[in-house]
């Protein structure tokens, strides 16, 4: 089993990201990067499917040199070998899925897992492009995959509206992770001293023969209206009574 | 931009609120473009669905109703949709951002070979979309530059559209899909009944996490809820802890909700939960931590535990009704 999964570099999930003053982008300075959180789920659960079916897991990310930093926690988790594709843009996810397109051609995995969303764009996107372009089923915001023994198919469960969408579809297909579908590892330390020794490919994106003109182009950034500031309220008689004569919602 | 083609979601036999939070989007940008604004509803028995969907001022409303389109499936629904919008003339295609719209709408665009905006706020005066990025701590302005242009639309941001008479024309959408060749099947659906309000419905919502420390916490939550008529929402340590149903969670990649009255116990407020509830309108928090960040954006504030200051708070609302 040929598993290819991603690993993007975004600023750290926990740190709130500000607007730089004039609007051109956010604040990065001393901002840690890390990889998605979503994506973090698709390796673990890559490995978790090797690990049983014993097979091939390949990290790629997309993204500056500096990238190679979430490929290589990728690859102390356990995962085989890496795939660097370098630019310095930020892409739209048509874009992101045409490169996984012909990474997928070249590399013909069994299965692609991906993250269901990318929490600094939160585009949410690559995962069904891409699975439109390579022709095969989806399975978006998985919180459990079984694999059939003969490896043709997958039984995945989708987390969504209302309750859980159980759904069967045929491989190679296009996997996202949601948050419950596994508890990522952490790397061990002979982990990470093995990850500097795997190998990762590096390919300039111009290099690719990608159409990659933008086709969903970032005009600038304002902040989100702030909230007028509240009041601390003593006690509940208090609490009760602001919400029915001053707030009026009870 | 000329015609804009939503697709609406049902159940049980009605539209669902939150896909008339599009078609007000769609008649925004419909009336400044001089196009029309059509609706398409998928799925089998649509018989009365339909009929509703006269009433929101579409021109037309396009029916899928075919026993192939039973269950829901991105593969089939965005290959019926493709036709329909091919067929309309559509420039802008829509949906309100729900499981669903989430699961679809990139594959439609992508058949489309359209550029998507997700989770879309507004318009501005160029034309660009406003939409949250980085869990909405940060807005921008989306350029799609490719002919047909598809969004999914922030739910909250756009009032229901009123209902009508029921003046728009109905047109049957000719279905055929081969499911066979979807490399697909559907299994079943595992649905998780509640006699609450949906959340993206509620107007008012009643939402724990880790501090309600389990079911104890919740039974607690749902009586105040019950009171309220409320939803009852919660953040993803009460999810992930299995105290509640997937579908409770509020946030980043949880619902977005802005009820009149958002209540949060037992809530740290950590910017993932932030990103889902920060436009409610007037936000309650309790907190025994008078230093949690959910009192940054709470118009009322009160430090205590959540398991006195809750029934306290059942028995105040009791005399403050009666
Ligand atoms: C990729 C990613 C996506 C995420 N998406 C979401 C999302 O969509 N929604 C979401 O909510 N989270 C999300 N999270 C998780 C988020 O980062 C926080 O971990 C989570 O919101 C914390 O939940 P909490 O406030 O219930 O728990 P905690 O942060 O543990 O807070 C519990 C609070 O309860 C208080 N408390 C304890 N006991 C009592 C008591 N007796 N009375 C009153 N107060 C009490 C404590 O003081 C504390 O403030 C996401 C995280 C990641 C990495
Ligand atoms: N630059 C990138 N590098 C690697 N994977 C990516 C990149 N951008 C998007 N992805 C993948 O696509 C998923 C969804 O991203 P998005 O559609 O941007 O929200 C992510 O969780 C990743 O799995």
């Amino acid at each position: 089993m040929k598993i290819l999964v991603s690993a993007k570099r975004v600023t750290d999930p926990d740190v709130k990201v500000r607007v730089k003053p004039d609007g051109s982008g956010i604040v990065t300075d001393g901002i840690d990067y890390k990889v998605n959180p979503f994506d973090e789920i698709a390796v673990e659960e890559a490995l978790r499917i090797k690990e049983k079916l014993s097979g091939e897991v390949v990290v790629v990310g997309i993204g500056p040199k500096e990238a190679t930093k979430e490929i290589r926690s990728g690859l102390a988790m356990g995962a085989d070998r890496g795939v660097l594709v370098i630019t310095e843009e930020n892409l739209d996810p048509i874009t992101v899925a045409s490169i996984f397109h012909k990474i997928v051609e070249e590399e013909q995995p069994d299965l692609i897992l991906l993250g269901k969303q990318a929490v600094d764009g939160d585009n949410n996107q690559t995962g069904q492009i891409l699975a439109e372009k390579m022709n095969v089923a989806q399975a978006c915001f998985a919180s459990e995959i079984e694999l059939a023994e003969d490896q043709k198919t997958a039984k995945v469960t989708r987390e969504v509206d209302g309750g859980f969408d159980h759904v069967e579809v045929d491989l190679p297909a296009v996997i996202t992770a949601d948050l419950r579908l596994n508890e990522p590892r952490y790397a061990s330390l002979p982990g990470i001293m093995k990850a500097k020794r795997k190998p990762i490919k590096e390919i300039e994106l111009s290099a690719m023969g990608i159409d990659s003109d933008p086709k969903v182009v970032w005009h600038g950034f304002a902040e989100p209206p702030v909230r007028k500031a509240g009041i601390m309220v003593p006690d509940v008689v208090t609490l009760v009574a602001k919400l029915r004569d001053e707030a009026k919602v009870i | 931009m000329g015609n804009v083609l939503i697709i609406a979601e049902h159940k049980d036999g009605k539209l669902k609120k939150g896909s008339l939070a599009a078609f007000t989007f769609a008649r925004q940008v419909a009336d400044k473009s001089g196009g029309e604004f059509h609706a398409l509803i998928l799925g089998k028995d649509l018989g009365a669905v339909a009929e509703e969907a006269r009433c929101y001022g579409a021109a037309k409303v396009h029916v899928a109703d075919d026993e192939s389109l039973s269950a829901y499936m991105a593969e089939s629904y965005a290959l019926v949709a493709m036709q329909v919008a091919k067929d309309m003339g559509a420039e802008l295609v829509g949906a309100t951002s729900t499981a669903m719209a989430k699961d679809m709408m990139p594959r439609l665009a992508a058949k489309l070979e359209a550029g998507m905006a997700s989770d879309v706020l507004g318009v501005n005066d160029d034309g660009h979309f406003l939409r949250p990025v980085w869990a909405g701590n940060a807005i921008v302005a989306v350029e799609i530059k490719t002919a047909v242009k598809a969004v999914t639309i922030r739910g909250t941001e756009f009032d229901p559209v009123p209902k009508g008479d029921a003046g728009s024309e109905l047109v049957t959408v000719a279905v055929s899909v081969d499911l066979g060749s979807l490399k697909k099947r559907f299994l079943q659906f595992e649905e998780v009944k509640s006699e609450r309000p949906e959340l993206t419905e509620a107007n008012v919502i009643v939402s724990g996490g880790r501090g309600t420390k389990g079911d104890e916490g919740f039974k607690l939550l749902e009586v105040l809820a019950d009171l309220l008529g409320a939803g009852v929402g919660a953040t993803r340590a009460a999810v992930d802890a299995g105290w509640v149903p997937n579908d409770l969670q509020v946030g980043q990649t949880g619902k977005v909700v802005a009820p009149d009255l958002y209540i949060a116990a037992g809530i740290s407020g950590a910017i993932q939960h932030l990103a889902g509830m920060k436009g409610s309108k007037t936000i309650v928090a309790i907190n025994k931590d008078e230093e949690a960040p959910i009192f940054s954006v709470a118009d009322y504030g009160l430090v205590a535990d959540l398991f006195k200051a809750v029934p306290e708070m059942v028995e105040e609302i009791k005399k403050a009704k009666a």
